[in-house]
């Protein structure tokens, strides 16, 4: 593959993302009307409709899928493995787990049951999802001792996964109530989006992209292997704990804004390599790239294709990643 | 924006409401303001008006949008949706009310009777539920009270527990629960609790009655032996399970099964 070749993935990227940023302005209760959107605007209700609720709620998506690529293409990195997803070292059930916790506890609310109930529910399922993101992988980190390990770590990840999805099991089996809210939650969605949420998004990417590409180096190094990248004289375990707190900080953020939303963080880096395959800074500069336009191209999809009903996004997201891969893994067959 | 102003002000009885909860919805009709609603959860069907009206997702995934584009200057809603902060930093008004008690459902109706200023009709609906419960548990044959029932809400099997707004109704109609109250308003149970609790009395919706026998060892029930046991069709078991000002009705509902109960042997 030709340097060109990955600056055209990076020009179409962006292309991309601007004309889907578009669309997803006239995307909206009445489907994908670009005539409806030239109506809004005439009227008096653009400043909320479009202004407050369309623009964010897309720059959202966009923001969000760039979190969960970059966050991907952290976790394959990271752990050589092209099944790696950003969900793998604990966060998804982590933050299941707090959201499942906090909507119980207002379920139960001012019952007087337990007084931590009152105290629960004014978290936020927002806040929730984030701490229990992190938590779950700062549990992880914990069982494995570190970051040195791969596998340790990855087994860890496995454990604290099924605990705590085993833990959000048992709250919603105590308090039913809990069960619609959670399904919400792990199917992902971007209707609850604003201006506030775009702020923490797009500040959460601008502090982790040119982190994570500082970082890059050592991805590379880990691709020789470990022996070779203590070789070349890095500090690994210290790299790679800061390598997982990365990882852990961008999934968090993605996942307490749009929920569980599948298969963005696993397609987008895969996608990468397969039209260009580059080092790692490249890589994971268009991962997040390319995961910002899957997560917003499925969001426009979701918001039209059923309008006035709305289809949550990782349903579809889930669908297209799934047809990906497979397409992918005939290919290859076939080669 | 003018209408935000005057929707954050509040002064003035709301004209233009969404309701996120069937119970609300229910109780906001009954108060006469079905007139007021301008859209309601999936989940809202009584009175058969509200079918008419634009659908705006369910309590967890509301469709912000279509809810703000509506301009409602009053949204109800329960507690822990994440719509509920999402329509208040929009700047929509938003009440938080629970269902989950007849206290609740008495308080709500009152909240909602300040809030359109007809304080008087919001008495008279609760009176009129009293009525209906005093009526219903007047109706309860001699011989049925007393008795312990279950009543079941899933067939997995999750009952209706004293605390809940379905005990207390099955409570004022002189019922004995099968499960204790500490185990909240909607416990899971295990099969082996009901079996072993032997209910004289099953009430539940009749399609999960109708296999409920051939659940391993629950054909020794005497409920269902005796066919001392309350199906009701989805519509009207609907009734039952709705925290709202039907609760009277679900309560009339639950005495003419058990009144139907008395005539049969035991």
């Amino acid at each position: 593959m030709t340097p060109p070749r990955r600056g055209r993935l990076l020009w179409a990227l962006l292309a991309l993302s601007a004309l889907l940023l578009l669309a997803g302005l006239a995307a909206g209760g009445d489907g994908w009307s670009p005539a409806g959107l030239w109506q809004l605007l005439q009227g008096p209700d653009a400043a909320l409709i479009v202004g407050q609720i369309r623009a964010p709620r897309t720059l959202g998506a966009w923001l969000a899928g760039g979190l969960l690529g970059l966050a991907g293409a952290l976790a394959q990195g990271l752990f050589r493995n092209p099944l790696a997803d950003p969900f793998l070292l604990g966060s998804a059930s982590g933050a299941s787990a707090a959201v499942v916790a906090v909507l119980a506890a207002g379920a139960l609310g001012a019952q007087g049951v337990m007084p931590v109930a009152g105290w629960l529910s004014r978290i936020g399922l927002v806040a929730a999802a984030f701490g229990g993101a992190l938590g779950g992988v700062l549990l992880t980190l914990l069982l494995a001792r570190g970051a040195q390990h791969t596998l340790r770590l990855l087994l860890a990840g496995v454990v604290v996964g099924v605990v705590l999805s085993a833990f959000s099991d048992l709250i919603t089996m105590l308090v039913p109530e809990a069960l619609r809210g959670r399904q919400v939650f792990m199917l992902g969605s971007t209707g609850y989006l604003g201006w506030d949420s775009c702020a923490l998004l797009a500040l959460g990417l601008a502090l982790t992209l040119p982190l994570a590409q500082r970082l890059s180096r050592v991805l590379d190094a880990l691709v020789l292997g470990e022996d070779s990248a203590r070789s070349l004289g890095l500090a690994l375990p210290q790299l790679r704990l800061l390598l997982v707190c990365l990882l852990a900080a961008a999934t968090g953020l993605a996942v307490s804004q749009a929920g569980l939303v599948a298969f963005v963080g696993l397609a987008a880096p895969h996608l990468v390599r397969r039209i260009a395959p580059g080092a790692h800074g490249y890589t994971l500069l268009a991962s997040t790239g390319a995961g910002a336009v899957l997560l917003l191209a499925a969001d426009v999809v979701a918001r039209s294709l059923i309008a006035p009903q709305e289809l949550p996004v990782g349903v579809l997201t889930a669908l297209f990643g799934g047809i990906y891969l497979l397409w992918l893994l005939s290919r290859q067959r076939e080669a | 924006m003018a209408w935000l102003l005057v929707g954050t002000a509040a002064a003035a009885p709301p004209q233009r409401i969404v309701s996120l909860v069937p119970g609300l919805t229910e109780s906001l009709c009954v108060l006469a303001a079905c007139a007021r609603l301008v859209g309601t959860d999936r989940y809202s069907n009584w009175p058969p008006e509200v079918q008419a009206l634009p659908k705006l997702g369910g309590l967890d995934d509301a469709q912000v949008e279509r809810i703000a584009a509506l301009k409602p200057d009053l949204v109800l809603a329960a507690p822990s949706a994440r719509a509920v902060e999402r329509l208040q930093a929009l700047g929509l008004t938003v009440i938080v009310l629970h269902t989950r008690s007849h206290e609740d459902v008495q308080h709500n109706l009152r909240r909602l009777g300040d809030l359109l200023g007809d304080a008087g009709r919001a008495q008279a609906a609760w009176a009129a539920i009293e009525r209906q419960m005093a009526e219903a548990a007047a109706r309860v044959p001699p011989a049925q009270r007393g008795r312990s029932v279950y009543f079941e809400v899933e067939s997995t099997p999750y009952a209706a527990g004293p605390q809940s707004f379905i005990g207390q109704t099955l409570q004022r109609l002189s019922l004995h629960n099968i499960v204790p109250a500490v185990l909240g308003p909607f416990p899971k149970l295990s099969p082996e609790f009901v079996v072993r609790a032997q209910p004289q009395i099953v009430i539940a919706e009749d399609r999960n009655l109708r296999d409920m026998a051939r659940r391993p060892g629950w054909a020794a029930l005497p409920a269902l032996q005796s066919q001392q046991v309350c199906a009701f069709p989805s519509a009207s078991y609907e009734v039952l399970v709705r925290p709202g000002p039907r609760m009277g009705e679900a309560a009339l509902q639950l005495a003419d099964c058990l009144a139907g109960l008395g005539k049969e042997p035991r």
